[in-house]
């Protein structure tokens, strides 16, 4: 598919989403379990990408000490948990893959 | 200065703390839509026609991974399915507007204008003019948001090819999963995800990340029913 397409579908239906009770209210009542559920679309949706970014640079499994990309993201989890900054989650990830790619060529 | 002007000009200002994150953010969006393989133009344009910060960083990432087109608009309605949420709880306040109103006031209904204007709705006084406090905060994020992109892909460009700039999105997904890793739930739906899209990793169409996130989302929603039934007993 085209990618001006997959654009104007994903912001129509992001639209759609936006406009929905705007539009609709009154007349629906959204169920609890799915406002519970939306809590954890994020979280599950960026894992669900990250994990094989990580795990399976060359798409297939690699857990060994030469997998830098699985090395450096265990360095920007850190530094996103001790300091909760994109940017230097960011820097330290990327610092971090390109010092490993020069110094274990 | 009339009373519309004033509220347009409170909502541009509430929503401006805000806009101190969103920019960066707009960069690096802008620069590693590039690396990812989109175009200037389409990158620029997908800040307009998508308009939603995560959303537009995954599909960017998909693009990257050659996905097929289905599973990135799919994709895009999951990671956006919160505003479904956001429209049910501004709609009683703006139920009163003409159809044109409530047509632009949704399109400018991202996560910053709505956290900015539901506590202007719900704290402060509810006026005649409140729907142009909406359209200043609206409009002052996407203005951010279009800027900030553009910088960012105009920077982009000057990054050197050698640079692993494809590894920057999944570093910009760490840096927004690990903050919101507060309870159990999030945890236990963030690493099932994490390990069904591993095992199936091979599916056709990417299918196999659309099953991650259906995995993780039930998992996390089943805890924490469980846990809030526990202490209803």
């Amino acid at each position: 598919m085209n990618i001006w397409l997959v654009m104007l579908l994903g912001g129509a239906l992001t639209f759609g989403m936006r406009l929905s009770f705007i539009y609709l209210f009154g007349r629906f009542e959204i169920p609890a379990t799915v406002k519970r559920a939306l809590r954890f679309v994020p979280p599950a949706v960026l894992s669900a990408i990250i994990a094989p970014a990580l795990f399976m640079p060359d798409n297939t499994l690699d857990l060994s000490w030469s997998n830098y990309r699985l090395m450096a993201g265990a360095v920007a989890i850190l530094v996103a948990w001790r300091t909760k900054n994109t940017l230097l989650t960011l820097l330290a990830g990327i610092m971090a893959l390109l010092i490993l790619q020069v110094v274990f060529r | 200065m009339n009373q519309t002007m004033k509220s347009f000009w409170a909502g541009g200002r509430a929503v401006s703390p805000l806009l101190v994150g969103v920019f960066p953010f707009g960069l690096i969006y802008g620069a590693v839509a590039l690396g990812a393989g989109l175009s200037p133009a389409a990158a620029q344009m997908m800040s307009s026609i998508v308009f939603a910060g995560s959303a537009q960083f995954v599909a960017a990432q998909l693009v990257h991974e050659s996905a097929p087109g289905l599973i990135i608009v799919l994709t895009i309605a999951i990671v956006n399915l919160r505003h479904v949420l956001y429209s049910a709880s501004v709609a009683p306040y703006i139920e009163h507007l003409p159809t044109r109103w409530k047509t632009l006031l949704a399109y400018f209904l991202t996560d910053e204008a709505y956290a900015t204007t539901i506590i202007h709705y719900e704290e402060e006084e509810f006026t005649p003019t409140s729907h142009w406090f909406f359209l200043g905060a609206g409009l002052a994020l996407w203005t951010t948001w279009q800027v900030s992109s553009g910088l960012g892909i105009f920077l982009g460009a000057a990054i050197p090819a050698s640079w692993p700039l494809d590894f920057a999105l999944p570093l910009t997904f760490i840096a927004m999963v690990v903050p919101v890793l507060k309870d159990k739930p999030v945890v236990a739906a963030a690493l099932s995800a994490g390990i069904v899209a591993l095992l199936a990793f091979n599916l056709p169409y990417k299918l196999g990340l659309i099953l991650a996130a259906l995995v993780g989302i039930f998992i996390g929603t089943y805890l924490e029913n469980r846990s809030s039934q526990k202490e209803t007993l």
